[in-house]
């Protein structure tokens, strides 16, 4: 079954054609990759997803993106309840300026949750499904600022999973941690993709290979190739994603 | 060369710290000692002393009670501790009302004489003369006098620093009337301030604020002179009409001046705060699907705290120490305030109205430098109280 489906996607930001006529379909509960150049355009085609590029002023779509169907773009859409349903994960670990157990509330208490039972609980479970829970159980009430850079990214990731969505972007998500962090939300990405489908934009090829199940191929905002894992790093169709893939360019 | 001239440079930059904090230091330096000299004057005028009948048993008087009996509010001995007689008072003044111009001669020769006779004659007399016109030996009893305490300054309800014989300088009114201004200021200030900075940081379109930032920057500008005349030609009267009182100048006028002053300060620290809140946070809230509202009052507001509390201290600074636009509308009455519709004064605009008049070296001087030590520090307590805040702010977020 088909979670995503971009259909014949153009955007622009202002002037600027930065996606030409991209169609996918993204599988329930496999893990996409988004390969590419910097200046692409995969991360801004992941953010079309959660609608994050509302936020750009002289932003423009054109074409049509659903997720379970529905056109996320059209009228009556919720913009809060989709992004509540699609949740991100940033390049750059975000946490608030609040205690650990805030920060996982958070999510929890905008959507108008105020069970504080049940807001404790869905904390632990997030935590622990973040493998977060055992360094964090201690100081649930110590400011986020306190953990290390890799720990803060599992922090953002339980965050954002802590409101239960169904599709989860990552943008870049170990760009800035260590080889170790880095490992750890791998395996995190692995664990995750029983429970929601992930998309996730990376410059690590073999960080692509690791954790992905579909890898797509992007140059100069449009989709080169889009396949199997396996297939992209091993028998590439294009030319352009065999250049990529063994380090011609990029 | 380039060597040289580094050198130069530095020297130049350590040097140009040391001179600013040291005049810094001298200034405060030079209040404290002004202002302490209060506490080495007298109660009774200088020169001049209480004298009395021989049989009066009444050796010691305060500032109050001095004052009290020569206004005539208090005329019976008993009801400042001595025995049932009605006062009398005399001033060097009374002396024509009785004694001839003859028998005073024609340079009061006579008179220390004459007033020391008339004062023995007079069981309830108290006379306030020259220490110097009294003949030595004369058969009187004086008031005895001391140094100003600090619990009359500090604790005294009424501020006469002018009366005769013996000045009154009780802080406690000047005190109160800055602090209740101040506060009904913050009081009105801080829900606008707060409300226009969350506006322009986040609602106003980038053309609107880029009207309305300079806007309210030029609002910094203005004079405060002209800021009180805006309260004394407009605010005042309305005030007066809305509320029925019999004069417009009130500490409201004066609080709701000082609130539009306060306001640009607090506007731009604030908004400038806002806007510095990192992009990445708001996104982080919006991508859980919290609306724009609950991102700005949740992590916008919250993580820039620090820098909207500086400027709410930054306003509350400028309304304590802000002296020409109150000392215009507030109406100067040295009373204790009751209600914030009646007039009241300031420390500012008394120091502003009075060092004027006040003789150089004199007691009333130095009360006013003694009020300028306690502004100083009642806003040195802000300014901790902000470093207090926002350096716990800085812990919790680190």
């Amino acid at each position: 079954m088909e979670k995503i489906e971009a259909k014949d996607v153009n955007f622009y930001y202002g002037d600027f054609h930065a996606l030409k006529g991209i169609s996918m379909e993204i599988p329930q509960n496999k893990v996409v990759a988004f390969i590419g150049p910097s200046g692409c355009g995969k991360s801004t085609f992941l953010r079309l997803f959660n609608r994050m590029n509302d936020l750009v002023p002289g932003s423009r779509l054109e074409g049509q993106i659903l997720i379970d169907g529905q056109d996320i773009y059209g009228p009556g859409v919720q913009v809060d309840e989709l992004r509540k349903n699609v949740g991100m994960v940033f390049q750059r670990p975000n946490p608030f300026p609040k205690s650990i157990f805030d920060n996982i509330a958070y999510g929890l208490r905008v959507n108008g949750i105020k069970d504080k039972e049940f807001i404790a609980h869905r904390v632990e479970e997030s935590l622990k499904g973040a493998a977060l829970w055992d360094e964090v159980k201690d100081k649930l009430n110590a400011s986020a600022y306190a953990l290390s850079g890799g720990q803060q990214q599992r922090l953002c990731i339980a965050r954002a999973m802590a409101v239960s969505p169904s599709v989860l972007l990552m943008d870049e998500p170990a760009s800035a941690l260590d080889p170790i962090s880095t490992a750890k939300v791998e395996e995190l990405i692995c664990e995750l993709r029983n429970e929601v489908t992930i998309v996730i934009v990376t410059h690590n090829m073999q960080q692509a290979s690791r954790v992905s199940d579909r890898t797509a191929f992007f140059y100069m905002g449009e989709m080169v190739e889009y396949d199997d894992t396996k297939v992209i790093f091993t028998n590439p169709h294009k030319e352009a994603t065999q250049n990529y893939i063994t380090g011609r360019f990029g | 060369m380039k060597r040289f001239l580094e050198k130069a440079v530095k020297w130049l930059l350590t040097a140009s710290g040391f001179v600013t904090s040291a005049v810094i230091l001298l200034i405060i330096g030079f209040l404290f000692t002004e202002g302490a000299g209060l506490f080495r004057e007298h109660v009774i005028e200088e020169g001049y002393v209480l004298a009395l009948n021989r049989e009066n048993p009444v050796k010691r008087m305060n500032a109050a009670q001095i004052k009290a009996v020569f206004d005539e509010d208090v005329t019976n001995w008993k009801e400042i501790g001595g025995p049932d007689l009605p006062i009398v008072t005399f001033r060097l003044e009374d002396a024509d009302r009785y004694f001839s111009e003859e028998a005073l001669g024609k340079q009061y020769e006579n008179a220390g004489a004459l007033i020391a006779g008339l004062v023995a004659d007079n069981p309830g007399m108290v006379a306030f003369v020259p220490e110097s016109m009294i003949p030595e030996g004369a058969d009187l009893n004086f008031i005895e006098d001391r140094t100003i305490s600090p619990g009359e300054v500090f604790a005294g309800a009424e501020w006469f620093p002018t009366a005769t014989p013996a000045p009154l300088f009780g802080m406690w009114p000047l005190l109160a009337g800055t602090l209740w201004v101040s506060l009904f200021a913050i009081l009105f200030a801080l829900p606008f301030g707060i409300s226009i900075a969350v506006y322009m940081a986040e609602v106003a379109s980038e053309r609107v604020r880029g009207f309305l930032k300079p806007v309210i920057e030029l609002l910094n500008g203005i004079p405060s002179v002209v800021y009180g005349f805006f309260g004394l030609i407009v605010i005042v009267p309305l005030l007066q009409q809305v509320f029925g009182l019999p004069v417009g100048e009130s500490g409201l006028a004066g609080s709701i001046v000082l609130a539009i002053m306060a306001l640009p300060t607090i506007v731009t620290v604030a908004e400038d705060a806002m806007r510095n809140c990192p992009r990445s946070l708001r996104e982080a809230s919006l991508a859980l699907g919290a609306t724009k509202w609950q991102t700005v009052s949740r992590v916008v507001i919250p993580s820039s705290m620090s820098g909207i509390a500086s400027g709410v201290v930054l306003g509350i600074g400028r309304a304590v120490g802000e002296t020409m636009a109150v000392l215009m509308v507030t109406g100067n009455a040295a009373v204790v305030p009751t209600s914030i519709l009646e007039p009241l004064r300031t420390i500012p605009a008394t120091i502003a109205a009075e060092l004027g008049e006040a003789p150089a070296g004199g007691a009333h001087y130095q009360s006013l430098f003694l009020l300028g030590v306690i502004l100083f520090f009642i806003t040195f307590f802000i300014n901790l109280c902000v470093e207090f805040i926002s350096s716990r702010n800085r812990a919790k977020n680190r």
